[in-house]
C-alpha cells in the first residue's frame, strides 16, 4: 500500500511548476486577464513541450497515456498559478471521450491533434452537466442543433464536443456552418464562458459508446475531479500568500502572525485544507482504478474542494487586509478561480445531490 | 498510488482472518473502555498479545510479542478487527501512553515491572498531569514531591484525572526541583493509586457520568527508585508521553463507523412519517459530512503511508486532533438533531449502566467536546499548527512563560 505521488508524478510537478512560475509571473497574468480568453499561444504551446496536451492520451496516439490522477498533479499546478491554460475540457474529459466512446477512425483523427495540441475540443453537456443555464442540444441526420451556455475552456476550441441528453456525443467544427459562437469573459479573468448556438451544424456522433449514459458520467466526473483538483492549487496558493503575510505585515509593533486571532484564521485554513490534497488524489485514483468509488468520490472531491475552498478564499484574503482587497496585489484573481471552479460542472449542492441518488437516498432514486 | 495491500500484508490480513474466524466468538462486545476490563475482556487481552494483535511491537523480554516497528501492519489489524466487529484489544493511556514512554526512557527495571502486565490490562494507569490551577500551562504544575529517607514525599492536588477511580497507578508530573526555573524543576514519578495518604474523588461531568477525578495527596510516601529518567526531567518525559496521546485521538476508522450509524440512523429517524434521509435538509447535511469523512481518510492514508516511510509528515499529522474533534462533534450533533424531540429523554445511567443507541449519542455529542479540551485544548493545537507547522512567531512572552502550552 502506496497512497502517494510516485517519483515521477513529483517530478513532473515539479516541472510544471517551475515552467509556470518562469512564464507566469504576475505582470504577465494580468496582461493575459485584460483580454480575459483563457489562452495564449506562448504558454500553450509552451506546455506542449512538458508533455501536457498528451497527457492522457494514449501511446500510440503520440500521448503519454497517464491517467487522472496525473491530470489531477496537473491541473492542482495549474489552479496554483492561476494559469489561463483550457486543461479541463481540452485535455482531460475531450481526450478522455475520444479514448472511451469514438471508433478507432475518430481516434485517428482526433487523438493525435489533442497530443500535438492543434486541436483543442470543448466539451459542453446538454442535460446532466449540473450547470445553471440553458443546455440543449439534438443531433438528427448529422445535424446538431441547439443551444449551451456557459461552456468552460471554448473560447480558442477548434472543436465542439457535445454531449446529447442519451449520453451521446457529437464532434462538430467550431468554423463549421451553423456554429455560432459569444466568448464571454467571466469574473475569473483566467477563463471565459462560451455560449454556443448549433443551427443545424454539420456533427459526426462518437460511435463507439458502449453505455453512453455511463460514459458521459465518466467523462464529467473526470472534468469535476480536475476541476476540484485546480481549486486545491488554488486555495493553497492563497493560504500561502496569507502565512507569508501574515509574517511580514507589522501592527501595533508586532508581526500581525503572532497575533493568535490572525494566527487561528490560518490554522482553521490549514486544517481544513490539508485533508482535501489526499481526497483529490483518491477521487482522481478512483477514475482511473476504483471503478465502484469513482462516481461517489468525483461527486464529493468537487463539493468538498468548493466549500473549503470558499472559506480559505475569504479567510486568507481577509487576513491580508485592505491590500488584499485591492487589485494591486491581485489575489483575487486566485479568489475568482475558485468562485469559477464551484459552479461549473454542477455546484456542491448539485453535485451532494446526485451523490444522494448514487446511494438511493433521494425520493426519486 | 497503489492501494493494494503487499504480499506480506495479505498473508497477515489472511492470518488475522483464521483467527477471527476461530476466537472471534470470544471477543467482548466493541466499544466501552470506561470500566476496569473484566475477566472476559482481560482473557481476550491476553490470546490478542500471545497472538501479536495486541503490544505487537513491545519486546518479548517485556512481554510483547517482539515484532518490528510496522504502522502498516498495525493498520492491517485494525482494519480487520474493524471490519469483523471484533474488539481490538484495550485502549488506554497506559498502554497508549506510559508503555511508549518507558520504552523510550525507562530503566530495565521499570519496563520489567509495568510494560508486560500493562499490556494485558493488569494494571490500569492514569494519568496525573492537571492541577486546578495548571492545566494548558502544564508546565506550570506546582504538585510538589520533597525526597526524604529514599522516598520521594508528594503533597497537592491534580484534577480531570480520567479512569483515576480504578486505576491501579498514577504517572505524576510533580514539582521536586523548586529552586529551578518551571520547565527545569519538574520530575515524573510513578506510584501506585493505593498509596496511603492519596484520595481519589470521582468528579461527575456534563454527561452525568464520573469519568475523571480529583486526585489529593498529602504526604504520599513513593520509594525513590520511582522516577522516570531522573530529577529535573519530568518536562522532557511529560512530552514523550503527550506525544503518543495526539497520536490516539482523532482516528479515521472510528469516524467512518460513526458515519455509517448516523446513516442508518436518518434512515430510520422519521417525522410525520417521512424519513429524514428523504428530507432535503437532513440529508444535505449527512452529505457534506460523508465528503468530509472521505477527505480525513484520504489523509489518513497519506499519514500512514507517510509513516511507512518515516516521513516526518509535520503539519499534516498536526491538524489531526483539532480538524478530528470537530468532526466528531459535527457527526454527533447531526446524530443529536436526527433523534429530536425523540431524544431529548435518554440520559446516561451512569458510567455502569449498559447506553442504548439515543443515549450513547447524546453523550458522544457532550464527550465530543470535552475531547476539543482535554489531551491539549483545540486553541492549543491551534497555537501549535500556527507556530509549529506554518511557522508563525510566537506570542510575545510574559516573563517566565510559554504560551504554546501543552499537547
Ligand atoms: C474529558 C477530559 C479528560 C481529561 N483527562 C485528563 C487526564 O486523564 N489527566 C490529566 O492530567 N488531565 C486531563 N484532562 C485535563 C485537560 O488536559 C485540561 O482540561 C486541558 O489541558 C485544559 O486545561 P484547563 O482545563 O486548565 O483549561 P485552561 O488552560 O484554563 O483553558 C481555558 C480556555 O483557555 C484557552 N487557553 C488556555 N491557554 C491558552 C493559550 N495559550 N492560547 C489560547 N488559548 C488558551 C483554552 O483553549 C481553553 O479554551 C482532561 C480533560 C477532559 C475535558
Amino acid at each position: 500500500m502506496e497512497f502517494g505521488l510516485s517519483l515521477e508524478q513529483r517530478q513532473f510537478d515539479d516541472s510544471l511548476r517551475s515552467f509556470l512560475k518562469d512564464r507566469l509571473p504576475m505582470d504577465r497574468l494580468r496582461a493575459l486577464a485584460e483580454p480575459g480568453m483563457g489562452f495564449d499561444p506562448s504558454l500553450w504551446n509552451g506546455l506542449a513541450e512538458l508533455g501536457l496536451h498528451g497527457l492522457i492520451v494514449p501511446e500510440r496516439f503520440g500521448g503519454a497515456g497517464l491517467g487522472i490522477l496525473d491530470a489531477a498533479v496537473a491541473a492542482e499546478a495549474l489552479g496554483n498559478a492561476a494559469a489561463p491554460v483550457p486543461f479541463a475540457g481540452s485535455l482531460v474529459m475531450a481526450p478522455l471521450a475520444f479514448i472511451d466512446s469514438a471508433t478507432e477512425a475518430q481516434q485517428d483523427e482526433y487523438l493525435p491533434g489533442i497530443a500535438s495540441g492543434e486541436i483543442r475540443v470543448a466539451v459542453a453537456f446538454s442535460g446532466f452537466g449540473g450547470q445553471t443555464g440553458t443546455a440543449r442540444a439534438s443531433l438528427e441526420d448529422g445535424r446538431l442543433s441547439g443551444r449551451i451556455t456557459g461552456v468552460m475552456d471554448a473560447a480558442s476550441a477548434t472543436h465542439f464536443l457535445v454531449y446529447l441528453p442519451d449520453g451521446h456525443a457529437a464532434v462538430v467544427a467550431a468554423d463549421a456552418t451553423g456554429v455560432s459562437t459569444k466568448v464571454n469573459r467571466s469574473i475569473d479573468r483566467t477563463r471565459p464562458m462560451t455560449d454556443v448556438t448549433f443551427d443545424a451544424a454539420p456533427a459526426e456522433r462518437l460511435g463507439a459508446a458502449n453505455a453512453p449514459l455511463v460514459a458521459a458520467q465518466t467523462v464529467l466526473d473526470a472534468g469535476r475531479v480536475v476541476l476540484a483538483a485546480d481549486t486545491m492549487g488554488a486555495a493553497q496558493h492563497m493560504l500561502d500568500a496569507a502565512v507569508a503575510f501574515a509574517k511580514e505585515r507589522v501592527q501595533f509593533g508586532r508581526v500581525i502572525g503572532s497575533f493568535q486571532g490572525v494566527k487561528y484564521m490560518l490554522s482553521d485554513c490549514v486544517t481544513v485544507l490539508e485533508p482535501c490534497r489526499g481526497m483529490v488524489w483518491y477521487a482522481a485514483h478512483a477514475q482511473d482504478a476504483i471503478q465502484d468509488e469513482a462516481r461517489l468520490t468525483a461527486c464529493h472531491t468537487k463539493a468538498h474542494l468548493a466549500e473549503v475552498a470558499r472559506d480559505v478564499a475569504r479567510i486568507t484574503t481577509e487576513a491580508h487586509g485592505g491590500m488584499g482587497f485591492t487589485d494591486l496585489l491581485g489575489l483575487h484573481y486566485w479568489f475568482k478561480r475558485i468562485m469559477f471552479n464551484r459552479q461549473v460542472l454542477g455546484g456542491p449542492e448539485r453535485c451532494r445531490e446526485e451523490a444522494a441518488q448514487l446511494q438511493g437516498w433521494t425520493l426519486h432514486a | 498510488m497503489d492501494l493494494a495491500l503487499s504480499e506480506e500484508y495479505q498473508a497477515l490480513q489472511a492470518e488475522i482472518r483464521a483467527f477471527i474466524a476461530t476466537h472471534g466468538h470470544k471477543s467482548p462486545k466493541v466499544g466501552g473502555g470506561r470500566k476496569r476490563p473484566d475477566q472476559k475482556t482481560l482473557d481476550w487481552q491476553k490470546l490478542l498479545v500471545e497472538h501479536g494483535y495486541a503490544g505487537r511491537t513491545i519486546p518479548q523480554e517485556y512481554g510483547g510479542f517482539g515484532a518490528k516497528p510496522d504502522v502498516m501492519a498495525s493498520a492491517v489489524i485494525a482494519g480487520e478487527f474493524g471490519r469483523a466487529n471484533v474488539y481490538a484489544g484495550l485502549t488506554n493511556q497506559g498502554i497508549s501512553m506510559l508503555v511508549p514512554t518507558l520504552l523510550e526512557v525507562g530503566t530495565d527495571e521499570q519496563k520489567k515491572a509495568y510494560v508486560g502486565p500493562t499490556i494485558r490490562g493488569d494494571i490500569i494507569w492514569c494519568q496525573g498531569y492537571s492541577e486546578p490551577g495548571n492545566g494548558s500551562d502544564l508546565a506550570n504544575a506546582q504538585t510538589k514531591a520533597e525526597l526524604k529517607d529514599g522516598f520521594w514525599v508528594v503533597n497537592g492536588q491534580k484534577i480531570w484525572t480520567s479512569s483515576a477511580h480504578y486505576a491501579d497507578m498514577m504517572f505524576l508530573l510533580c514539582r521536586t526541583e523548586p529552586e529551578k526555573s518551571k520547565h527545569e524543576g519538574l520530575s515524573y514519578l510513578l506510584l501506585s493509586m493505593n498509596s496511603p495518604g492519596l484520595d481519589r474523588r470521582p468528579l461527575k461531568t456534563m454527561t452525568g457520568r464520573s469519568e475523571f477525578n480529583e486526585v489529593f495527596f498529602t504526604d504520599v510516601k513513593v520509594p525513590e527508585t520511582q522516577i522516570v529518567l531522573g530529577r529535573g526531567k519530568g518536562w522532557y518525559v511529560a512530552n514523550v508521553t503527550l506525544k503518543h496521546e495526539r497520536l490516539m485521538i482523532g482516528d479515521a476508522g472510528k469516524m467512518t463507523a460513526r458515519l455509517e450509524q448516523l446513516i442508518k440512523l436518518l434512515q430510520k429517524s422519521e417525522i410525520d412519517g417521512v424519513p429524514l434521509i428523504r428530507i432535503s435538509e437532513y440529508r444535505d447535511r449527512l452529505l457534506r459530512l460523508q465528503g468530509e469523512v472521505i477527505a480525513w481518510k484520504a489523509h489518513n492514508l497519506r499519514l500512514l503511508t507517510e509513516a511507512a516511510q518515516d516521513v516526518d509528515s509535520g503539519v499534516k499529522r498536526m491538524i489531526v486532533k483539532y480538524g478530528g474533534t470537530m468532526l466528531g462533534f459535527r457527526l454527533s450533533s447531526l446524530a443529536v438533531d436526527a433523534l429530536g424531540a425523540a431524544g431529548l429523554p435518554y440520559e446516561s445511567a451512569g458510567e455502569d449502566a449498559e447506553d442504548d443507541d439515543a443515549t450513547t449519542w447524546n453523550i458522544d455529542y457532550m464527550y465530543d467536546v470535552g475531547l476539543m479540551i482535554g489531551g491539549g485544548s483545540n486553541n492549543i493545537q491551534k497555537n501549535i499548527i500556527g507556530e509549529r507547522g506554518l511557522d508563525l512567531p510566537r506570542e510575545p512572552k510574559v516573563q517566565g512563560t510559554v504560551a504554546i502550552g501543552r499537547g
